[in-house]
């Protein structure tokens, strides 16, 4: 059992150094969250360059983005990505945050094209728009609503009912 | 209701039965009623097991589920109504012909349910279309829905032609 784990950790390793190594310093925190998660954390002007070294290097292969939502902390909102690669046998989970009167950064459809509809649940839910999205647009709620409901700030800001 | 019952009494020998048509109809109406197949979430799959066996709505003359609303008789409301989805709930209720029912299934048709304070729930398809028979539940048991389906049977069956209540 033991031994196994050692295995998985290594994996997780090889994953870290080479994200390291190909980042330099553009990145703000790299940690290991699970033994085979890891977690990374950006500033929103490095992400797409980050993405695509992501996907792109061989090693690392993150071609599977599972899962983006937005996340409202408060005094700040975050982007998170779940990116797997199946080469690697590794996950990522990639964590941007963003200021709440501008929540802007670069969307990543070109890169993983089936974060479409998961950016427009994010912008409809949560009001951050995505720059270069194709079609940004409410998903979930109709065209007319008003707000972004998955904030906490939408019930004091004069939300619905 | 006693006229049929006489009715079937009075046909175990050949005899001349008189019934206004108006009771007539009622009850021939309520015992085939084609629902609309209207689940909307968790509670049509409820809907779904009623049809079929142990519980089976078809006994009762209820199998022939219609798709289109003109086809359709009653509207079994099974589900959280959202706010996109209200003025299609609406829509569908005008094309149905008179007379027709509403059965709203389950805690959020009824009022909202778990969703009552949400920001896109309706609270309640009486907000919307006007409601005959209500069955709480979350999900109402298979044979809840046969029971709200038999209250409506009875109410039916005391209607006048048009549909409104006699009394």
């Amino acid at each position: 059992m033991k031994e196994m784990f050692r295995i998985h950790d290594k994996k997780c390793e090889k994953v870290t150094e080479k994200v390291r190594a190909g980042l330099g310093q553009r990145f703000l925190s790299l940690s290991l969250l699970a033994y085979d998660m890891v977690g990374l954390t950006l500033s929103p002007e490095s992400l797409l360059e980050t993405a695509e070294y992501l996907r792109d290097t061989p090693g690392l292969e993150f071609q599977f983005l599972s899962c983006l939502s937005g996340v409202d902390r408060q005094d700040r909102l975050e982007v998170v990505y779940h990116l797997h690669s199946l080469t690697a046998g590794v996950s990522l989970q990639l964590t941007v945050s963003l200021p709440n009167d501008r929540p802007e950064v670069d969307s990543v459809t070109s890169i993983w094209p089936g974060a479409n509809w998961y950016e427009r649940e994010a912008y409809d839910m949560y009001g951050i728009v995505f720059r270069g999205h194709p079609n940004l647009t409410r998903i979930l709620t109709d065209d007319e609503f008003v707000g972004h409901p998955l904030r906490k700030s939408y019930w004091t800001e004069g939300g619905l009912v | 209701m006693d006229v049929i019952a006489q009715m079937i009494e009075r046909s175990k020998e050949p005899n001349i039965v008189l019934v206004k048509a108006e009771e007539l109809f009622s009850w021939a109406r309520s015992r085939s009623l084609w629902p609309l197949t209207y689940g909307l979430a968790c509670c049509a799959i409820e809907m779904m097991a009623a049809g079929n066996p142990p519980y089976d709505m078809g006994r009762f003359g209820w199998e022939l589920f219609r798709p289109s609303p003109r086809q359709a008789d009653v509207m079994i409301v099974a589900g959280t109504i959202s706010k996109k989805m209200a003025p299609r709930l609406q829509r569908l209720y005008d094309q149905m012909a008179e007379p027709k029912w509403v059965i709203a299934m389950g805690a959020c048709a009824t009022s909202g349910g778990e969703f009552w304070d949400s920001y896109y729930t309706v609270m309640g398809a009486d907000t919307l279309v006007p409601v005959d028979v209500y069955i709480p539940g979350c999900p109402p048991r298979p044979e809840a829905l046969i029971e709200g389906l038999l209250k409506l049977r009875d109410k039916i069956a005391q209607q006048t032609l048009s549909g409104i209540n006699r009394s």
